[in-house]
């Protein structure tokens, strides 16, 4: 390994083989797509190159003799809490090829999850609880912009009022936007699948929609971003609703850039470009430079899909982020989705992936808050995004006062991603964000599509057993009613914004 | 709003200050109706002129097209006597738009088929991201001059900027024209100054198959104003044509890549 430069021995991850336990089979040499192990035939062992592995856990997976562990390097630098050994590698990284850290996932930094500050309530004595499993209980939610106020026909029973087009969701939860070219036709297929059983919704992400999805019509929701890939009337058509993109947590402020390695031939296709090249989004939409110009796309989209499809605009969750919320419901949109500092990608540079927004818990109350003081609340619907890891999750974002969560990270591990953080090489050992055809055949979109609505099932029951427990028996009276929250060891200042009391109180 | 049919599947709208959505709604009932050519008179400004109309519609506009004209344009051919606001052929898939007077800032953006063509000036960024994709490639060609950032990280397709209308002194394109592009082919009629070119694109002299696409692009546009070919051709034209399909392939790096030795 004379070649490499010296830095390159200072690996992160090791795997252990158990020579005694290993029957040669080649499995996990097969199985690795780093190229971390090898067969050294005049050795008649399976070697490794420590170096490469990722620890994406595939070979352990796939050992029949369960003779492999990957472990943490156990040689480290000196113990510094400033001079990690994730500082240092980085260091050495941009030494070595002057570029920008390109990773992928969501912020691994431990910045404060604050649904883990938070408590929900339940009922005793004074108020009774609900069974779920014997009453009814509604988690039925509607998406879209909602009239001022209600006019009744003169015999005072009839509704006059007619109401936009609304999507349905059965659970306030919907598969977010990965495109394809940054994972694989056979995730996007398992999630439309799952979606249209359920009965929610899954986005295409920017990259256009593949001719096999366009069955899924009903349950789609197509991304239109800066890069326009795909993006023409029958696209628009195509869909349940129409989302643009303006920006995303793992990458605020930055466009979207595909390597050219990713794209293949039905990539190309799929998004009109030819194949090999870059697909870069610019940062911004270029005919986007204010709230005027946001509101000429949204009608553009409407008057091009003859006001048949709510239109979301989707940004992430900087600084700014009430009163940027505030004006995309005043410039027409029908859903304003805002994905906070956890949320996940596929490529992006690891110093905007760890330190640009703000977590999405802050960001839904200060949004809700704000489009309410300013009258503005039915008319948009707040879907958050970023991070979300369960039930719970999704049930205190809804408490704070979202109406319904996209959840990425959460359909990529129930596709088996071990989160090894390696999606920008379009390697993944699992066959999620890789387009190589060899790798990608290792996701098969029936079994995930069934693990998909499994997940979702067991979170509709989740909710259900929690709102039960809080005596309400649909999703609707718990939407924004932060009363039914309490928060612990947080600061009087972080109560004030999240709206909810300290527990005690 | 006044509408009137002329003959057959010929209709006549008088907008006025009707709201474009009424005009526009009114346009597509005609054309589900049959309608094979539609006369806008007193336009004035009305938005998203034949957007989310699919199939062969001639489109006639008296007046000055609002902003978006043709955005997503699906198979309809605009006519514009005037001139034309921002964003015309925006993301436009298919047809054409001919604007008989000058255009605003990002016309042509994520253009990937169809023909546009501009009689006189447009503004900033003009034909930007445009793509191509094997047999859909867009041409926009304008006639006069053009502001800053024309052709900016275009990514496929034909742009050409003709300078028609310039006069002695004046320059032909603004600031950073084709910065980031990395697909695609622009043709300037006469010569760019390289310090308006970004750093991403080289300059050629175009070669003789380069000339036979630009006499069969430009022989449309001749047609269309009626401005005789030999003229058009009589100056030297600059190719302008990226340097890499992969502008940003040094730009990242990562820890695997450089273990793998992937990256030296
Ligand atoms: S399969 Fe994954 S965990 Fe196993 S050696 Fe390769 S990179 Fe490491
Ligand atoms: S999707 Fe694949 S590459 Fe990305 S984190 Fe998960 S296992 Fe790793």
């Amino acid at each position: 390994m004379l070649f490499k430069k010296p830095q390159v021995a200072f690996y992160p991850f090791m795997v252990l083989r158990d020579d005694y336990k290993c029957v040669r089979c080649k499995s996990c040499v097969d199985q690795c797509s780093f190229d971390a192990t090898y067969y050294d035939e005049d050795l008649n062992m399976i070697m490794n190159h420590h170096e490469n592995c990722v620890n994406c856990k595939r070979c352990e997976a796939f050992c029949p003799t369960d003779a492999i562990k990957v472990v943490k390097n156990p040689s480290t630098f000196h113990p510094d809490a400033n001079w990690t050994p994730e500082a240092i590698r980085d260091i050495h990284v941009q030494m070595l090829t002057g570029a920008i850290i390109l990773t992928s996932t969501g912020n691994d930094k431990p910045i404060r999850n604050y649904f883990d500050h938070l408590l929900l309530d339940a009922c005793q004595v004074t108020n009774p609880p609900i069974d779920p499993l014997r009453e009814p209980m509604e988690l039925k939610t509607f998406i879209g912009r909602k009239t001022d106020a209600l006019e009744f026909d003169p015999d005072g029973v009839s509704i006059k009022t007619t109401i936009g087009k609304q999507l349905e969701l059965e659970i306030p939860v919907l598969f977010s936007a990965m495109s394809y070219g940054s994972i694989n036709l056979n995730l996007q297929k398992a999630m439309a699948r799952a979606a249209k059983e359920f009965g929610t919704y899954w986005n295409t992400g920017e990259g256009g929609l593949h001719r096999d999805l366009r069955e899924y019509k009903e349950c789609t929701i197509v991304q239109v971003a800066s890069g326009r890939f795909g993006v023409d009337l029958e696209y628009l058509e195509t869909s349940a609703a129409i989302e643009i993109k303006i920006g995303q947590g793992a990458k605020p402020g930055i466009g979207g850039h595909l390597p050219g390695e990713k794209v293949n031939e039905g990539i190309a296709q799929t998004r009109m470009i030819p194949v090999g090249s870059d697909a870069i989004s610019p940062a911004p939409h270029h005919d986007i430079y204010s709230i005027e110009d946001l509101r000429q796309l949204i009608y553009a989209l409407k008057e091009a899909t003859n006001y048949e499809k709510p239109v979301f605009v989707k940004i992430a969750a900087v600084h700014n982020v009430a009163a940027i919320a505030c004006g995309i419901a005043h410039a027409g949109a029908d859903a304003v989705v805002i994905d906070g500092v956890r949320g996940g990608t596929g490529a992006t540079p690891k110093s905007l992936r760890d330190h640009v927004g703000i977590p999405i818990e802050l960001a839904i109350a200060a949004v809700d808050d704000r489009l309410r003081k300013e009258g503005l609340r039915n008319q948009v619907s707040l879907i958050a995004a970023g991070g979300f890891r369960s039930a719970v999750d999704v049930l205190k974002a809804v408490a704070l006062g979202a109406d319904a969560v996209y959840i990425g990270t959460v359909a990529k591990l129930a596709a088996g991603c071990t989160q090894c953080q390696q999606c920008h090489t379009g390697r993944c050992a699992w066959g999620i964000t890789t387009n190589d055809p060899r790798l990608a055949k290792r996701l098969n979109p029936d079994i995930v599509a069934e693990n998909l609505y499994n997940l979702l099932r067991a979170w509709a029951h989740d909710i259900k057993e929690l709102l039960g427990a809080m005596g309400i028996n649909a999703i609707e009276s718990i939407r924004g009613n932060r009363l039914r929250l309490r928060s612990w060891g947080l600061t009087e200042q972080e109560n004030k914004i999240l709206g909810v009391l300290p527990a005690g109180m | 709003m006044e509408v009137k049919s002329l003959g057959e599947d010929i209709y006549e709208i008088v907008c006025g200050t009707s709201h474009y959505r009424e005009v526009n709604s009114k346009v597509k009932e005609l054309v589900l109706k049959g309608a094979k050519k539609v006369i806008l008179r007193e336009v004035y400004g009305q938005r998203y002129i034949g957007t989310g109309i699919k199939g062969k519609v001639k489109i006639e506009v008296y007046g000055t097209a609002g902003n978006d004209l043709g955005i997503f344009l699906f198979g309809p051919e605009i006519e514009v006597f005037g001139n034309a606001q921002d964003g015309v052929g925006n993301t436009m898939k298919e047809g054409k738009i001919i604007v008989r007077g000058h255009a605003g800032d990002v016309c042509g953006y994520g253009m990937r088929g169809g023909k546009v063509y501009i009689e006189g000036d447009v503004g900033y960024r003009v034909g930007i991201h445009m793509k191509g994709y094997k047999d859909l490639v867009p041409t926009f060609i304008v006639g006069g001059k053009a502001g800053n950032f024309f052709g900016e990280y275009m990514a496929g397709g034909i742009l050409i900027l003709l300078g028609l209308t310039k006069r002695a002194g004046e320059d032909i394109v603004g600031d950073y024209c084709a910065t980031g592009m990395h697909g695609g082919v622009i043709f300037v009629r006469g010569e760019v100054p390289s310090r308006y070119l970004g750093k991403e694109v080289k300059v050629f002299e175009p070669d003789l198959e380069d000339m036979k696409i630009l006499t069969k692009e430009l022989k449309g546009f001749s047609d269309a104003f009626n401005i005789p070919l030999d003229e058009i051709l009589s100056e030297p034209f600059t190719k302008i044509v990226p340097v890499s399909t992969r502008p940003y392939g040094r730009l990242y790096a990562h820890r695997w890549a450089v273990a793998r030795g992937l990256i030296k």
